[in-house]
């Protein structure tokens, strides 16, 4: 699949896409907003515990706080990544640019990255705010659960795992849908089933461990690297333009 | 312009079909195009013209015959290199209306790999007369703005063969013009030039030859040469009063076949060559004492020769 790559390419994918969502008023919304409002959820759960909370009572409400942090880099680049393929159709600008020497792998890594970097930057930054808040102004005790190494790894170590999933899915239902909002909703949809990993952690069914978090981050990994092959089987230049099959 | 691959021709296409399931886009599609040359691809909607120029352009796989473009055979191997020695402008320009005229530029200026992208980009707009657009979203343009921004995209590379694919389609006749004038322009650059419409005018005006197309290449030539082919040459002779013996007067005029009255005073004469029939004709009123008011040789237009094609389709299928 990848033979040689034209970085001035990927790079003129990516530039093209960030300045076109900063201006697209739906998609700066959603990355705006979304994140924000799953924020606000855990920050008021950890600030509404009391200070002699039940151990399992004191998982669960950390555990839900998590499951609403990981949405952000599941949900945001789905909504974005699923605009990728059927916004250019629908606007008409895919054709002009598959008449250009752009390879389809160029092409797909160039419109996943635009989509994963700034996913990256606003679930970490959120994240952050997450723990800064929850450092200064939780109970010792909650802020304890929340500052424990493994958590904080799954933190970071899902969340580019999920945003690639979410993106490779959102990438694949953008090739073969013919309207937004559709292509959108179904990559919500597709977006969550990964999120599950997450929760059982969050709610400690699974114990979280560094070996546990290695092997599911493993795990999810090379469904990324899958699902991205997969998506650059699916786009096929004669169906894109023509709605029939090469 | 681009440096010419090789000394062939820009495009050869050699039986070239596409079909989609059971339906045929086109088929048995032969032609070559010289570079330099602006070739008019007419036809009706659905003739196959949009679809001729994806494949050739390599957006799509031809169902079989083989083709050359730009020195490259017509390969999925050679995709990537004809596209970069090619440039296509689809119907619609396919903007990006939130970003600039420069902005859309400098992404396909990245796309193209170009490194000389400032001077390219001013080059290009100038080359349209929208220097002083550069920084206006595309959204704010007119739609005959637009069709000069893709035309200026399309020029960023200073292609080998530059695909038009009906660059007026929608628009009013005075951008018409303006893109006809620019088309001008880049023929006498000596650019390469695919250009598929309907609109016969711009044929004519443009091209240097026309190939008449639905579904299968029905005519190639000069548009003069095809005006030629299907039709006889004749001169309207037009008298002040009806001859009294009109046969006696253009029967057997030299450079002439036969002739017709068309109304009182009016006559068509077939001829085989007008510049021998028309003085010949001119002498003969005038020997027998008639006033001529007008001698006009009939030019049938391109537009002629197209509806002919057409109509003998439409009674093939009828049939």
């Amino acid at each position: 699949m990848i033979t040689s790559l034209s970085t001035t390419r990927i790079r003129a994918v990516i530039g093209k896409e960030i300045r076109d969502y900063r201006r697209n008023r739906f998609i700066a919304t959603t990355m705006a907003i979304m994140p924000i409002l799953f924020m606000i959820a855990p920050i008021v759960t950890i600030f509404s515990l009391p200070a002699d909370v039940a151990s399992q009572k004191l998982d669960a409400a950390i555990g839900v706080s998590v499951l609403y942090l990981t949405l952000i880099p599941a949900l945001v680049p789905a909504v974005v990544a699923s605009y990728t393929i059927v916004g250019e159709r629908e606007q008409g600008t895919l054709e002009p640019v598959l008449t250009t020497p752009l390879t389809r792998e160029e092409l797909l890594l160039g419109k996943a990255l635009a989509a994963f970097l700034p996913t990256l930057v606003i679930s970490y930054v959120m994240y952050g705010v997450f723990l800064a808040c929850a450092g200064l102004f939780a109970h010792p005790n909650v802020s304890d659960d929340i500052f424990q190494a493994g958590r904080i790894l799954a933190q970071v170590l899902f969340t580019p795992l999920l945003a690639g999933w979410s993106i490779w899915a959102g990438i694949a239902i953008s090739t073969r849908a013919s309207d937004v909002r559709v292509a959108q909703q179904l990559s919500t949809l597709v977006s969550l089933p990964p999120l599950a990993v997450t929760a059982l952690m969050g709610f400690g069914v699974i114990t979280p461990s560094l070996r546990l978090a290695l092997v599911l981050g493993l795990a999810l990994l090379a469904v990324d690297v899958a699902a991205g092959r997969f998506v650059a089987k699916l786009f096929d230049r004669e169906r894109l333009l023509t709605g029939a099959k090469a | 312009m681009n440096t010419q691959s090789s000394a062939g021709p820009a495009l050869v296409v050699d039986r070239l079909t596409k079909r989609f399931g059971e339906r045929t886009a086109f088929s048995e599609v032969s032609f070559a195009v010289d570079y330099g040359e602006v070739f008019g691809f007419l036809g009706p909607n659905g003739a196959g013209k949009t679809t001729t120029v994806r494949t050739l352009g390599t957006l799509i796989a031809p169902s079989s015959g083989t083709a050359s473009v730009a020195g490259l055979p017509l390969t999925a191997a050679n995709g990537v290199a004809i596209r970069g020695r090619i440039a296509v402008m689809p119907e619609s320009p396919g903007l990006y209306l939130r970003l600039s005229v420069a902005e859309n530029l400098t992404y396909f200026a990245g796309l193209y790999d170009l490194t000389d992208r400032r001077e390219r980009i001013a080059r290009a707009l100038k080359a349209v007369g929208l220097e002083h657009r550069a920084d206006d979203l595309c959204r704010s343009l007119s739609k005959g703005l637009k069709q000069r921004v893709g035309l200026a995209r399309a020029l960023l590379t200073d292609p080998q063969v530059l695909f038009l694919d009906e660059p007026t389609s929608g628009l009013d006749p005075v951008a018409a013009r303006e893109v006809h004038e620019l088309i001008d322009g880049l023929r006498r650059r000596g650019v390469t030039i695919f250009l598929t419409t309907h609109r016969l005018a711009e044929a004519e005006r443009l091209c240097d030859r026309v190939g008449i197309m639905n579904t299968t290449l029905r005519m190639i030539g000069r548009p003069d040469e095809l005006r030629d082919q299907l039709f006889a040459k004749s001169i309207e002779v037009r008298t002040r009063q009806p001859l009294a013996d009109p046969d006696r007067v253009l029967a057997g005029l030299p450079g002439s076949e036969s002739w017709r009255r068309n109304e009182d005073g009016v006559y068509v004469l077939s001829v085989t060559d007008p510049d021998i029939a028309a003085p010949a004709a001119a002498r003969a009123v005038l020997a027998a004492g008639a006033d001529l008011l007008a001698l006009t040789p009939t030019r049938h237009s391109l537009e002629d020769v197209y509806l002919q094609m057409i109509d003998t389709d439409v009674e093939a299928e009828q049939r």
